[in-house]
């Protein structure tokens, strides 16, 4: 819509000409000036701006829709009112049906916690056919850190859905639903410790907005996977009226508690809809509902099973404050090399 | 020189200069076809110049005792205006009572805090209770809604929207007047037919937006709240010419006060947080600059305070600088359950 062409907007041809001749050509442009810029650089006076100007926003704006008509649509158009259910009975029923299509949704934690594993199930259920509650559409798979197993996913597939899998040629059909792509060059995608700033902000900037226009615009689901890092001890900052009123704010027990926190700052933090912690406390693992705009802040403990994840409690335990958002990593040790015997 | 403050095209106004007339006297009584024979332009261009003129000259007139300048009210006037300004609701107490009512009509309030802490869920609250009609204390109007990332949900309006319903049937049984027999019952779905909703996906269409605003609202007059969610999101990403930036924000805020003041509306701004490193430390403050923070009228952060949610006034001409504790629950934003630990900070 930015990049609608000024000659296509039904203007009156004498000031589309004049947009023309100074070079104005989209709408992006020409919203980009104040009206005295206009004004001074198209040499017309304050009232013919005025209202080429009220003429070119009516064009570009969205369309005018209630809520009410959104959700209908949706409704009428959409599998599950726009949600993919990812079978975990207690996380669907959190998030209102599924992971929500077009919109982000973050899995994050630390290594070995079952990302990859979430990943490798929800791809499954993208790909299969609505009478068995998938998608029945493809997947693209972007394996940055070359963790996808052919061989694991159609052992969940045909753990989870036996019916399905043992027909003949059907686990060919699904996982060639499936596109996977290594990008070679990782540079963008891993961290760069040294080149924090505006530099870095520029180009996560530009990759958070394309991808969470890529989802608005086709009404996908968009599951992406994050790393954890740790942090200082006054890593979690505060405001400047909260530094100046020290003796009475409550003191916040969770920043001394846990090391980790998500990678790429605060930032992609606010990109998200959706973030999902998962994290490993005392010999538990834990799936954690940390962001979302429908849910309370639930935590599930979970396993790693042969079929993929599964959740011990579909009713989730509510937790208080920001300890929700925070990653624990303790008595993992014994977690991690248990289940990577058994995925041999 | 007073032509140069006049709205007129730069040619023309070379072409007057040029021509000798370089004061707004010395055009006030001159024929548009004498005009249009020294300028050589047309008698339609010379009509319109002179009727620019015409406008200009009347607010330059100095009339003694009774100089009104175009637009300007005296404070006594406004003093009747300000106490019968309505407020918003938040559902939750302790935070309409910092607010001074609630979030206040005819002004810009800008909200921001850090991710998950509840500024979409505020955003979605208000865009019901203003919906609250008059007789239990409502505005009894509409709402618009504009989505810069997605965050909308439709489930959470509707469970919003189904609780304040429950909420308001429970209140009229505590209300002297018999309102069974007039009241229409209202269904969640109504209050999501009075939500206007927006998406938009680049600075350019947020812009546009803003400048459409001001059509949209003359034809729906029953608009009585603008939330837009978040106004950072668009400006954050890869923009090279901060400059620009600046200037588009302070354009936008500027159309948005005068938008507030025009149609009587409440303007509600959800911000997102950065950090900026002053005095040896990091500290959390919200994004768009220093410029921006200039723009609004109120600002109010959310924050965490131990494992509470609080809102804090940061800046407003009117309020007093004070935090609230305040709940995000399944029906919405509402009082926080445990009160004992509300800080008060002047």
């Amino acid at each position: 819509m930015a990049n609608k062409l000024i000659s296509e907007m039904g203007l009156p041809t004498s000031i589309a000409n004049i947009f023309a001749a100074r070079n104005i050509t989209t709408a992006k442009e020409a919203l980009s000036l104040t009206e005295f810029e206009l004004m001074e650089l198209l040499d017309v006076g304050m009232a013919r701006v005025t209202s080429a100007v009220a003429h070119i926003s009516e064009i570009v704006s969205p369309p005018t829709q209630t809520a009410l008509s959104l959700m209908e649509q949706r409704v009428q158009n959409e599998y599950m009112a726009g949600h993919l259910p990812t079978r975990l009975k207690g996380l669907d029923e959190a998030l209102g049906g599924g992971i929500p299509f077009g919109v982000l949704t973050e899995l994050v934690g630390p290594p070995g916690i079952g990302k990859t594993q979430f990943c490798l199930k929800l791809s499954l259920l993208a790909s299969l056919p609505a009478s068995y509650g998938g998608l029945d559409g493809r997947v693209i798979y972007i394996d940055a850190e070359s963790k996808f197993s052919s061989r694991r996913m159609i052992e969940i597939g045909s753990k989870s859905f036996p019916e399905i899998f043992h027909v003949e040629g059907m686990a060919k059909e699904m996982a060639g639903r499936i596109l996977v792509l290594r990008p070679t060059s990782l540079s963008e995608f891993t961290e760069r410790e040294y080149d924090q700033g505006p530099t870095r902000q520029h180009s996560l900037g530009w990759h958070i907005s394309f991808i969470k226009s890529v989802a608005e615009f086709s009404r996908i689901p968009i599951v992406v996977t994050n790393q954890v890092r740790s942090q200082s001890h006054d890593g979690t900052s505060q405001y400047s009226f909260q530094v100046e009123s020290r003796g009475e704010t409550v003191d916040d027990h969770t920043r001394f508690d846990s090391h980790l926190v998500a990678a790429l700052g605060i930032h992609w933090a606010h990109a998200v809809t959706i973030r999902l912690v998962l994290e490993a406390k005392a010999g538990q693992r834990f799936l954690k509902v940390a962001k979302s705009p429908i849910s309370p802040p639930l935590a599930f403990p979970f396993n790693i099973t042969p079929s993929g994840i599964s959740l011990l409690n579909d009713e989730g335990i509510e937790m208080k404050g920001p300890q929700i958002s925070t990653i624990h990593y303790q008595g993992h040790e014994d977690i991690i090399n248990f289940d990577s015997e058994r995925l041999q | 020189m007073e032509l140069a403050r006049l709205p007129i095209s730069a040619s023309q106004r070379g072409k007057l200069i040029s021509a000798g007339y370089t004061s707004l006297s010395s055009l006030s009584s001159l024929s548009p076809s004498t005009l249009a024979q020294d300028l050589k332009i047309s008698d339609n261009e010379a009509l319109e110049i002179l009727r620019v003129v015409s406008q200009g000259s009347r607010l330059d007139k100095p009339d003694g005792s009774h100089a009104i300048v175009n637009g300007a009210q005296t404070a006594w006037d406004m003093l009747h205006e300000e106490e019968s300004l309505k407020c918003i609701t938040t559902s939750c107490v302790d935070l309409d009572d910092i607010l001074g009512g609630g979030i206040k009509c005819k002004e810009v309030t800008e909200i921001g805090g850090v991710p998950g802490i509840g500024k979409t869920q505020l955003g979605i609250q208000l865009a019901v209770n203003v919906q609250i009609p008059v007789y239990y204390g409502g505005l009894g109007g509409k709402a618009i809604y504009i989505d810069t990332e997605g965050s909308f949900m439709l489930e959470r309006a509707l469970q919003i929207a189904k609780a304040c319903i429950e909420d308001m049937s429970g209140n009229s049984d505590f209300l002297q007047k018999d309102f069974q027999s007039c009241q229409v019952k209202a269904q969640p779905k109504d209050f999501l037919q009075n939500i206007f909703y927006f998406r938009v996906c680049s600075y350019t269409e947020q812009i546009a937006m803003i400048n459409y605003l001001d059509k949209f609202i003359s034809e729906h007059k029953d608009v009585n709240v603008v939330i837009i969610d978040s106004v950072t999101f668009h400006f954050r990403q890869d923009f090279d010419d901060l400059a620009l930036r600046t200037r588009l924000l302070s354009g936008m805020a500027l159309k948005l006060m005068k938008l507030a003041k025009k149609f009587s509306l409440a303007v509600v701004l959800l911000n997102q947080v950065t950090t900026k490193h002053t005095e040896g430390s990091f500290q959390l403050t919200l994004a768009l600059g220093d410029s921006w923070s200039h723009s609004c009228t109120n600002r109010v952060i959310l924050y965490w305070n131990g494992d509470e949610r609080y809102a804090y006034i940061d800046k407003s001409p009117s309020l007093r600088s004070a935090s609230a504790p305040y709940s995000v629950t399944g029906k919405g934003i509402r009082t926080a359950t445990s009160k004992c630990k509300r800080i008060k900070i002047m």
